[in-house]
C-alpha cells in the first residue's frame, strides 16, 4: 500500500515534516515559513543538564513546538497520539494508512539504518512521516534526507519506542482540518513577536544573555576542566550549531530565508533588509565554528584561543541584541 | 552565505551518499536551497566525539578486565548509552543499574534481570557475560 504522498528534503525535520504534510493537505507553506512562524529560532544554555557528557545547548525550541505554534496561529487542527502498548501503535498507524493519511512519527534516531552510523545516537526528538506498507517495511519520507526510503516493520516499531530522554513513546501526529483561508500575516507577526520575545528574554541563560553567559563560560572552561574536556564542550557547541537539521549557522540562514519571505507576504521592505543583517549574522557563527574547530583539531587549548573565540561569540550576542530589538520595531 | 561558498568538504556522510540541505543566498541576494556533502568543522566535531566514546569503550573494557566493572559498563559504553538511557531500558532506577555495575553483583544477578540487559543489548545473556574476558 502507497499513498500519494511528495517527498521534498529540507534541513530540519519537524520542520521538515510538517511543511511536507501541509503541502499534502494542500497548504502550500515552505520550510522556513514554518520555522518562522513556528518560533523555532530560539537560544539556550543548561549547564546542569548533559548531552554526551557536555552541556547541553540549544539553538531551537522544544520538540513539538513549531509544529504546535504553527496549528494554533494558523489555526489548524493537529491531532496527536502517544501509546503505552507498542501493538496499539502499530494498528493505529495502518489504521491511518488505510484511511490514506500520510503520518507524521515522532522517532529516535539510534536505530534508523540509513542514517550513517555516525550518526546514530540515542537522541529522540527526529521526526519522519510515513506514507505506505509493504509485506517487510514501511515507506519512510524523512526529510533530511534526499529521497523515500524504508525501514522494516520492527526497525520502525524500535525507533517508535526509543527510551531516554524525549522519548517519543509511539508518537504520531498528522493534520485533521485546514482551513481553506489561512490569515499568513498575522500568524507571521505573532511567530516573529514570539521569536523577539525569546531571544530578548531577561533570563540568564536563555536567548542573547544566554550566548553572553556561554561567552563568559568558555573561557573558564580549560581552567576549570582542564584542556580535554573543554575541547569535548566546544565541539559539541559546534555540533549542536551545525549538525543536520540546523540549515546552517544555528538556523540563522532558515531564518533570514524566513524574513525574506516574510517581507513579500507583509509587503515590508524593512524584514528585507534585516533578513540580510541576519544572513551575516549567520556568517559570523559560522566563522566562529570555523574558529573554533582549529582549538579542537590542534588539541593544545591555549588559553588564549578560548579567550578569542568568546570573545568573537560575545560580538555575536551584542549584534543579535541590536538585530532582534529592531526586528520587534520593523513588526509594530 | 552565498550558494557557491557553500562547503562541499569530504564528511561522514559522503560515504552514504548522503547530503544535507542548506540556506544560501543566490547572485540576487535572494534565499535558496542548495546541497552539501559536509564541512570540515564538522567533520572534525564529530570524529572528536567519536574518538571520545572510543576511548570510554577502551577504558570500560580495562576496567572489566580488571575487575572493576561488570561487563554492562562495557554494553552500555559501545551502545553510546549512559546511565540514564540505559535505566530507561531496562526500566530499573538508576541506583540499580548503578549496583550493577559492580562486578560482585553482577554475578549474582538472576537470568531474569540479565535478560533485560541482553536484550537492551540487542546480545544474549552469554555473549553479555562472556564476551570480554573470552
Amino acid at each position: 500500500m502507497e499513498l500519494n504522498f511528495t517527498h521534498h528534503q529540507s534541513a530540519h525535520c519537524e520542520n521538515g515534516v510538517a511543511s511536507n504534510l501541509l503541502k499534502n493537505s494542500g497548504l502550500n507553506i515552505s520550510e522556513p515559513m514554518v520555522f518562522g512562524i513556528g518560533s523555532g529560532l530560539f537560544f539556550v544554555y543548561l549547564p546542569f543538564i548533559k548531552v554526551n557528557y557536555a552541556p547541553a545547548i540549544s539553538y531551537r525550541t522544544l520538540p513539538g513546538q513549531i509544529f504546535n505554534k504553527v496549528a494554533t496561529r494558523l489555526n489548524l487542527k493537529i491531532k496527536r497520539q502517544k501509546f503505552s502498548s507498542q501493538s496499539n501503535a502499530n494498528k493505529a498507524l495502518d489504521e491511518n494508512l488505510k484511511n490514506n493519511i500520510p503520518t507524521g512519527l515522532q522517532v529516535g534516531v539510534y536505530n534508523l539504518s540509513y542514517f550513517p552510523d555516525e550518526y546514530r545516537f540515542h537522541f529522540n526528538a527526529h521526526n519522519l512521516v510515513v506514507y505506505g506498507k509493504t509485506e517487510t517495511d514501511y515507506l519512510v519520507s524523512d526529510p533530511v534526507m534526499e529521497t523515500v526510503t524504508t525501514l522494516t516493520h520492527e526497525e520502525l516499531n524500535k525507533v517508535r519506542f526509543a527510551k531516554g530522554a524525549f522519548a517519543p513513546r509511539g508518537q504520531m501526529y498528522y493534520p485533521i482540518q485546514i482551513p481553506t483561508n489561512v490569515d499568513l500575516k498575522s500568524a507571521i507577526i505573532k511567530g516573529i513577536k514570539n521569536t523577539c520575545r525569546d531571544m530578548l528574554a531577561p533570563m540568564p541563560i536563555v536567548g542573547v544573555r544566554g550566548i553572553k553567559f556561554v561567552s563568559k563560560q568558555i573561557r573558564k572552561w580549560p581552567i576549570k576542566h582542564g584542556t580535554k574536556k573543554a575541547n569535548h564542550y566546544l565541539a559539541q557547541m559546534v555540533r549542536m550549531q551545525e549538525e543536520i537539521g540546523t540549515g546552517g549557522g544555528g538556523f540563522r540562514f532558515i531564518y533570514a530565508a524566513f524574513l525574506q519571505e516574510a517581507s513579500v507576504v507583509l509587503g515590508n521592505e524593512e524584514l528585507k533588509e534585516l533578513s540580510k543583517e541576519m544572513t551575516k549574522i549567520g556568517d559570523s557563527w559560522r566563522d566562529f565554528a570555523v574558529e573554533a574547530s582549529r582549538i579542537y583539531k590542534n588539541r593544545s587549548a591555549k588559553e588564549d584561543a578560548y579567550n578569542t573565540i568568546a570573545d568573537e561569540l560575545l560580538d555575536i550576542a551584542n549584534r543579535e541584541e541590536i538585530f532582534f530589538k529592531k526586528l520587534k520595531k520593523a513588526i509594530s | 552565505m552565498e550558494k557557491d561558498k557553500v562547503p562541499q568538504d569530504q564528511s561522514n556522510l559522503t560515504k552514504n551518499n548522503v547530503k544535507e540541505l542548506l540556506y544560501a543566498t543566490d547572485e540576487n541576494g535572494n534565499y535558496t536551497t542548495t546541497l552539501s556533502t559536509g564541512w570540515e568543522p564538522k567533520t572534525i566535531a564529530l570524529s572528536n566525539s567519536i574518538d571520545e566514546i572510543n576511548e570510554r569503550i577502551a577504558d570500560a573494557k580495562q576496567q572489566v578486565l580488571n575487575g572493576e566493572a561488570s561487563p554492562i559498563v562495557y554494553f552500555m559504553e559501545i551502545n553510546k548509552m549512559d546511565l540514564t538511557i540505559l535505566s530507561s531500558y531496562v526500566g530499573f532506577w538508576k541506583w540499580r543499574v548503578k549496583r550493577h555495575f559492580k562486578p560482585s553483583v553482577f554475578a549474582t544477578l538472576s537470568d531474569k534481570i540479565l535478560q533485560k540487559y541482553a536484550d537492551a543489548f540487542e546480545v544474549s545473556i552469554n555473549e553479555l557475560k562472556n564476551s570480554i574476558t573470552k
